[in-house]
């Protein structure tokens, strides 16, 4: 499973790709796998508020709709509208063309308590299966 | 059976367009034999067994004495009085013990599940396959026909039976060869394009097609007729476990059915148990429901009053608390070859 060294992880398999203030949040390669054909996503309202551990959008394959959390808290600045045509760029594409949502980062959240790709390397291959 | 092999798509669009096989190892057989088998399976069950000639199949169900259903199965009369079973896999050991529990002198009633293996091998292209697979040596069974055909590898019990509106077969072979079968199959498959298809594609393919799944579509709360099934319950028969039941609810006229339905518009897949709405008001709620994947839009079925029960009605589906407009539909929702 694809894990880039540049990214931040969260326990429920979401990536954060931070750029000054504002955070790219999308799903993992390996939740990806696990939750096979994305047939549907629904995106979060752009300006909406959220904080850390929130569910705030829907990834729905053939069998399963799985909430998707916010991996820190933070306003919602732009969302992957190309989803809505092919939401199967989150299979395809998860960490490019596949990402979810933009948020900015209000200032003192708490970035340090993600994961490293090494510790979520290490979390999925202990666990072997997609546990939200 | 794995929820999927390759991807619930891919295994869909094999078995509309080549062939797929499913391991269907896990549903139950029963045999049924002796004087009085044909009499005991036809106080049982709702269907009519005599109509059965030697060789041929019925869709049937084993129903509760108020007429709800316990279990939708297909029996097979393999020989002079001598039954096949196959039923769903959860309900194997309640059908087994309701069965037993009315048990007559006269009949031999065996649980053979586990010595049983069994695939179904759906699509256009089995058809090509099964006569690769026997070098065109064995005549392909008629529809509902079930053969015994004896091959190198094993003894195989084969019918045109299937769940997909897809050709297809079923065949049942002892479990201790169920490896090497699947493998022959796969082999000779690959020039077909054949793919191993999980319970994914195999869920998709049904609710295509509105064939029922015992537990969602189907319970012990529902009656063949309110699930529009009626065809397959003689009400001709003089006694049936049911039967008064049912007599009763045709007469008193029946007060929801199960309809198929079709997403107007572009919205998240419906599932068991989104509610239904008419006009504001709650009517119901989804039985079943996917994305289906030949028609790429949402679709289900539903237990819906009967006054809404008809074609090109308009519903709305709740879908965390959004509404989106879908219309009660024909059954199947899909044909072959539109």
């Amino acid at each position: 499973m694809n894990v880039p060294d540049d990214l931040q992880y969260s326990d429920t398999h979401e990536w954060l790709r931070m750029e000054g203030e504002t955070a790219t949040v999308g799903i993992t390669d390996h939740a990806q796998a696990e939750l096979t054909d994305i047939v549907y996503v629904e995106l979060p309202k752009i300006g909406d508020l959220v904080s850390a551990k929130q569910a705030v959008a829907v990834v729905e394959s053939v069998k399963a709709a799985s909430d998707i959390y916010a991996p820190i808290g933070g306003t919602i600045v732009e969302v992957n509208s190309g989803l809505e045509a092919n939401p199967a760029l989150v299979n395809t594409d998860p960490y490019g063309e596949g990402w979810l949502f933009k948020l900015r980062i209000e200032a003192g959240e708490q970035v340090e308590r993600l994961r490293e790709p090494g510790q979520y390397r290490a979390a999925i291959s202990a666990s072997g299966k997609y546990d939200v | 059976m794995p929820v999927q092999y390759s991807g619930i798509m891919e295994e869909h669009h094999a078995v509309r367009n080549a062939v797929g096989v499913f391991d269907i190892s896990h549903m139950g057989q029963f045999l049924v034999k002796g004087p009085e088998a044909e009499n005991w399976l036809n106080f049982l069950l709702s269907n009519n067994v005599q109509r059965l000639a030697v060789g041929e199949s019925q869709y049937t169900f084993l129903l509760n004495e108020d007429g709800g259903v316990i279990d939708d199965l297909i029996v097979y009369r393999y020989d002079e009085g001598k039954y096949l079973l196959v039923v769903n896999a959860a309900k194997t050991d309640e059908d087994f013990a309701w069965m037993e529990a009315r048990l007559r002198p006269g009949v031999v009633f065996e649980n053979q599940s586990a010595q049983y293996a069994g695939l179904a091998v759906q699509g256009p292209k089995s058809v090509q396959l099964f006569d690769a697979f026997f070098n065109s040596r064995h005549s392909r069974p008629a529809r509902n026909e079930i053969k015994k055909i004896e091959c190198d590898l094993t003894t195989l019990l084969i019918s045109s039976t299937g769940y997909t509106g897809e050709d297809g077969f079923e065949v049942f072979f002892p479990a201790q060869d169920a490896a090497k079968v699947w493998k022959a199959i796969l082999d000779r498959g690959a020039e077909f394009q054949i793919k191993p298809c999980g319970l994914g594609a195999r869920d998709t393919l049904r609710l295509e097609m509105c064939y029922p799944l015992n537990g969602s579509d189907l319970s012990a709360k529902h009656t063949p007729l309110e699930a529009g099934l009626s065809i397959f319950v003689d009400l001709q028969k003089p006694d049936f476990v049911g039967r008064e039941a049912l007599l009763k609810q045709r007469s008193d006229g029946v007060k929801r059915r199960l309809v198929p339905f079709m997403m107007k518009e572009k919205c998240p897949p419906p599932r068991a148990h989104y509610p239904v709405f008419k006009d504001g008001t709650q009517i119901g709620e989804i039985a079943s429901g996917t994305l289906s994947p030949t028609l790429q839009i949402g679709i289900g079925m539903a237990y819906v009053p009967t006054e809404f029960a008809r074609i090109n009605e308009e519903i709305e589906v709740d879908i965390r608390g959004r509404r989106f407009r879908a219309t009660i539909e024909k059954k199947p929702l899909h044909r072959k070859g539109a």
